[in-house]
């Protein structure tokens, strides 16, 4: 019945080592990581990200270009500012690749493949936020690194302020990441096909700046500054600039930023709500779909 | 110790009842799971999983209770979906090795499983390439892969047979028979078609409307009440009479011969018999869709027959 090369190898039992629950975790992380840059798929994958990713390299080349050879410290673009400057190549980035790691696996019913072995959902959902942060965060944090490094090679003034500035990028940079990944997985998770969800992504963030930018013109018309600040809540680069300018003292980025200690605070309770409510709608949609 | 058992199953759904106080008990070997569509054999896998919830009783699977150690079951156990659950742009073995590493296999031991699991189930070179220009058979292979890799003691097998053209269909139920005879896996799988079934279970369950309408041995019965088909190249007429003058029931259909199953000593008889005449055997086989006729024979009793 069956064909005789197939017979000739014979079943052979597996007695190995069957590693926890971390080692899953880790494992759902990296491949994830790689699927969000196109890894371990065909090249047209892998065009879009590393495109995006070279383009987010440009400035910062640029910048320490015109730095050495203008011997002027202010060509340097500010840390802090990097990611809300070139915010449409990000949006862009999140766009393309927020639907590779949410709605793929959804559109191809591959996600009860996971729910059947030991994977749990909460943690299924944690690896994806997780990996899609991080290549956002890679995507921001290696530029704003090699404008740092530019920086001290070409020898611009006060090399302590510097670090503190570069580490408070940074901070500001991982904060960018999980915001922006809270809302491209939710979106995405929503619209199962591709192309849909690409829009869907860029939409919201095109939408939310107009938006946000309108009211804030019409605010700062009537002196009505307090409410431009506030309204910055509701777009993510101005919601992350928020924290950045009036908890980490760095120069602003965006249009307005509500007032005192107590905007940023507000401003970072709103991102730790993002985060957890994403987690919160992600668990029960994959949930969901691991039943279908 | 049965691999599965259920007491009381009952799975309500707004509005249809998907299981209704479903008990069964089956022990290890290849079990089928016969029902129309709807009749909830998609739902008690899901359940037997531990994914779903039921809504009253309780069941068991590989001892492990499904309610309290889902977790431990899906260690243990494979599952292949009826449905298309493949990403199109990755290949077989990127697909099969991520798999296997989600249950728990190192990177390593993760790659040789997936290669060795690939091949068994019939996909050589072309697991290299992206799965969305696979054939159906193909991909239905790659599903078996992924069920099989990190080498559970039970696989649930979903409709494999589905949408398969009759050369894939007796491929695929000739790897299933193989999964249980060969690999000592387990296996619960399920078809509309109670014929193909018959050919390769061991243990056969029917369910309509989510009821239990019957569970038993194959062997049971086929053995006391079945009927041989024989074909021999050449001399069908001169075989069936020297069966017949030794006493043997026997009438011819078509090419074959169809031969009433005494016991034992037939399959004697039919050898000895094609021995003797110098003939050369084709075909010896239990005739099929026989089970069709035993539960069409008579109303099917209520509850576990076992």
């Amino acid at each position: 019945m069956t064909t005789s090369a197939i017979h000739d190898i014979g079943y052979r039992h597996y007695d190995g080592r069957r590693l926890g629950r971390a080692y899953v975790l880790r494992s759902l992380f990296v491949h994830n990581l790689r699927a969000a840059f196109g890894l371990g798929r065909p090249a047209r994958a892998k065009v879009m990200p590393f495109l995006l990713a070279a383009i987010m390299m440009l400035p910062a080349v640029g910048s320490i270009a015109a730095v050495a050879l203008t011997k002027q410290p202010e060509a340097l673009i500010r840390y802090s500012s990097y990611a809300p400057l070139l915010q449409i190549v990000i949006a862009i980035f999140l766009a393309t690749q927020s639907p590779v790691l949410a709605s793929r696996e959804l559109r191809f019913h591959v996600v009860p493949m996971y729910f059947s072995r030991p994977v749990g959902h909460l943690d299924f959902v944690l690896a994806k936020l997780a990996a899609l942060a991080t290549a956002l965060l890679a995507l921001m944090a290696v530029p704003v690194t090699l404008l740092y490094v530019g920086g001290l090679v070409t020898r611009v003034p006060g090399p302590r302020d510097q670090l503190l500035h570069y580490l408070g990028g940074l901070v500001g940079c991982v904060l960018f990441a999980l915001v922006l990944a809270s809302i491209g997985l939710v979106i995405a998770a929503f619209t199962p096909r591709r192309g849909f969800g690409v829009a869907a992504v860029i939409a919201v963030y095109m939408l939310s700046s107009a938006v946000v930018v309108i009211i804030q013109e019409l605010a700062e018309a009537q002196t009505n500054f307090a409410l431009a600040g506030w309204v910055g809540l509701a777009t993510p680069f101005n919601l992350v600039d928020i924290v950045q300018v009036r908890l980490l003292g760095t120069e602003a980025a965006s249009r307005a930023q509500p007032p005192g200690v107590t905007g940023g605070v507000v401003a970072l309770a709103v991102c730790a709500a993002l985060v957890a409510g994403a987690t919160a709608v992600l668990y029960a949609r994959f949930r969901k779909a691991g039943l279908s | 110790m049965p691999i599965i058992a259920a007491q009381g199953l009952t799975m309500r759904f707004p509005r249809v009842t998907a299981l209704d106080d479903l008990t069964v008990a089956v022990e290890p070997g290849v079990v089928g799971l016969v029902g129309a569509n709807g009749a909830g054999k998609s739902t008690l896998i899901k359940i037997l999983l531990g994914l779903l919830p039921p809504t009253s009783g309780q069941a068991q699977v590989l001892g492990l209770d499904i309610a309290r150690e889902g977790a431990r079951i899906r260690e243990r156990v494979g599952f292949m979906p009826e449905y298309e659950a493949l990403p199109p742009d990755v290949s077989a073995t990127e697909f099969v090795v991520h798999m296997a590493r989600m249950s728990g296999l190192p990177p390593t031991a993760a790659r040789e499983r997936a290669a060795d699991t690939l091949r068994h189930v019939g996909l050589y070179e072309e697991r290299y390439r992206p799965i969305g220009g696979y054939s159906t058979g193909m991909r239905q292979r790659v599903k078996l892969a992924q069920a099989l890799v990190h080498d559970p003691e039970l696989v649930f097998l979903d409709e494999p047979t589905n949408g398969l053209d009759p050369a894939g269909r007796d491929e695929m139920l000739g790897l299933i028979r193989r999964i249980g005879a060969e690999f000592g896996i387990s296996v619960l799988v399920t078809s509309h078609l109670l014929g193909e079934l018959e050919r390769i279970c061991d243990h056969v369950v029917i369910i309509d409307g989510g009821r239990l309408l019957r569970s038993q041995e194959v062997a049971a019965y086929t053995a006391a009440s079945g009927a041989l088909t024989v074909e021999v190249e050449e001399g069908r007429d001169l075989l069936g009479q020297h069966l017949h003058d030794q006493g043997v029931a026997v009438r011819p259909e078509g090419r074959f011969l169809v031969i009433e199953i005494a016991g034992e000593q037939t399959y004697d008889l039919v050898r000895d018999g094609v021995a003797d005449l110098g003939l050369r055997l084709i075909r010896l086989e239990q005739r099929r869709h026989h089970i069709e006729e035993v539960f069409a024979a008579g109303p099917a009793p209520q509850g576990v027959t076992r």
